[in-house]
């Protein structure tokens, strides 16, 4: 799949800004007043931020507002609600904590329990495609998506140690997700006969084809550039999501620094293996026009 | 709106013949042609004469080789795609607008592209690569199935048929209710033997292509020929006789 930088970003920072959500309403930090102000500013302007992102992706946004009426059928509707459901439920919380110096907690636990829904929401939208069998990998792929969330909001809240385990939890389902995502990958049923249907003939090959410029399906869904270099990229990303954030955490003492430099290369980690999840997604589609 | 209907009054849909089809994009041609000028936004060519160009079409023709196992000669076949009109068509439900339906009536896949955002869920949640987002435009497209000419009374009756089946040279396509069994397309169907898309895939499309019938079997073949006369018979015979004696 096209790793579009709009996609990337959005499931990076609204991913963390969820996250940050879910441990504010659990009341963690317990602040109020002015470091209130500023993590809610920040839990903001991450979600929004990537909401915002996401909106670059569509061709023609001006109909927007339809988005919010499939919530029957569609996990993409579904996340746009859930989405502002939850930044509308922290407005009176973060109001109460900011101005009034009051927590209120059963409020903020309705706003953890809706953070949860939307990024749960936000990864059924990709586990749902039988067409990217690395990314039809349920509840694999959800709870990988949570637990980034859960663990990127701990670091953000500046819980250390906590953050430290959870980061080290994630990478090691990160790890896990792609070994099975290659698994699956390799073991799948499609093949270029069952997507003819010609397979019970012989051996099919394409020979042309069926046009001589780009198209949508090869620029979006055929995407080929970064398997190449997937190998290097998932140690890199391991090393920077998980494995010196996780060090740091863990083993130095937790102060700003620490937790800033755990924060750079979590979120740099975490936007190259976002871009892994969609440049090394293979999407059945690409069986049609595979040479060889 | 995107839950799909539980069962549609007909299954209008194409029927598409690989041992016919000649590759000749006849049909690309048309349907670009049909489906620039009517229904929606137009299919876009971005760059049509300088290095780079795309644009959006409804249908394309690939061309694959199917080499036989047993080492026969390998025969090519060409390949016309499109949507397949599916009755469990994961591009619907997908989609965040309600833009993408099925019709209850006559069970042709539509996009309303006065609510479409061009989010592309749908294109991604196809097996078949059968919709296109169209770059100027920004919305979706995909093969209508010309719901804008199979029922336009202001056209002659022998052009109320998809624009592409209209136009096909070799006869390849075919359009009809695949739903009712004493229909043309059904019986046709019935009578030959069929190739499923990704079966795997649970889209249970409503187009169906009829498979290839073997060919370049001569080696293999020819020893079956028996000779069916070895002495001529009537006036050759004579002639035969008669030469003979010269
Ligand atoms: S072929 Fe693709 S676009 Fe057409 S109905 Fe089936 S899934 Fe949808
Ligand atoms: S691109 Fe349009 S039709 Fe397709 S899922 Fe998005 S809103 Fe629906
Ligand atoms: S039925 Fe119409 S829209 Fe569909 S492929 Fe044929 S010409 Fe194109």
């Amino acid at each position: 799949m096209h790793p579009a930088p709009s996609v990337i970003i959005f499931t990076t920072l609204s991913g963390l800004g969820f996250g940050l959500f879910m441990w504010l309403g659990l009341g963690t930090p317990d602040v109020t007043g002015m470091p209130a102000f500023a993590w809610f500013f920040v839990a903001y302007a991450l979600s929004t931020g990537g909401l915002i992102a996401s909106t670059f992706h569509l061709g023609n946004p001006k109909n927007a507002i339809y988005a919010f009426s499939q919530w029957r059928t569609s996990w993409l509707s579904r996340e746009g609600i859930m989405a502002v459901v939850t930044l509308f439920t922290f407005a009176p919380f973060a109001i109460g904590k900011i101005f009034l110096g009051v927590t209120w907690p059963l409020l903020g636990n309705l706003g953890t329990l809706f953070a949860v829904i939307t990024v749960f929401t936000t990864s059924m939208m990709y586990a749902q495609l039988k067409t990217v069998p690395r990314w039809n990998m349920f509840p694999l792929i959800p709870v990988l998506f949570e637990l980034y969330a859960i663990a990127g909001g701990a670091l953000l809240a500046g819980e250390a140690r906590i953050a430290g385990w959870l980061i080290l939890a994630v990478t090691v389902l990160q790890i896990i997700t792609w070994m099975a995502g290659d698994k699956k990958y390799a073991t799948l049923a499609t093949n270029k006969g069952t997507a003819t249907g010609l397979g019970r003939f012989g051996k099919v090959r394409m020979l042309e084809s069926g046009h001589t410029a780009r198209s949508y399906v090869m620029d979006e869904m055929v995407h080929l550039i970064g398997r190449k270099h997937a190998h290097k990229l998932r140690a890199i990303a391991t090393i920077l999501i998980g494995v010196l954030p996780a060090l740091m955490l863990l083993l130095l003492p937790a102060t700003k620094p620490v937790i800033l430099l755990a924060v750079a290369s979590h979120v740099i980690g975490v936007t190259a293996g976002r871009w892994l999840f969609f440049a090394e997604a293979e999407h059945v589609v690409g069986m049609y026009s595979a040479r060889g | 709106m995107t839950a799909l209907p539980k069962t549609t009054r007909k299954k209008l849909g194409l029927v598409i013949d690989l041992d016919t089809c000649v590759g000749c994009h006849g049909c690309v041609t048309a349907c670009k042609g049909w489906n620039t000028q009517n229904y929606g936004a137009p299919l876009s060519d971005i760059d049509p004469y300088g290095a780079d160009p795309s644009g959006t079409f409804l249908n394309r023709v690939f061309s694959y080789e199917v080499a036989p196992d047993d080492g026969g000669a390998a025969q090519t076949i060409h390949f016309p795609r499109s949507c397949l009109h599916c009755e469990d068509a994961p591009c619907v439900t997908v989609c965040p607008t309600g833009a993408s339906y099925k019709r209850a009536e006559d069970g042709i896949v539509l996009v309303n592209e006065d609510r479409c955002i061009g989010c592309g869920l749908c294109a991604w949640a196809c097996p078949y690569g059968a919709r296109e987002l169209d770059q100027l435009a920004g919305v979706m497209k995909k093969c209508t199935l010309c719901v804008d000419r199979i029922y336009n009374e202001n056209l002659p009756e022998e052009d109320r048929v998809p624009a592409c089946v209209r136009t096909c040279p070799a006869g390849a396509r075919h359009f009809g209710d695949l739903g009712d069994p004493e229909s043309e397309v059904s019986k046709l169907v019935a009578s030959r033997e069929t190739v499923d898309l990704m079966p795997e895939q649970g889209t249970r499309p409503v187009n169906t292509y009829l498979a290839p019938r073997p060919k370049d079997r001569m080696g293999r073949d020819a020893a079956e020929l028996k000779p069916v006369a070895t002495e001529a018979k009537g006036f050759l015979g004579w002639l035969d006789k008669a030469l003979e004696k010269i």
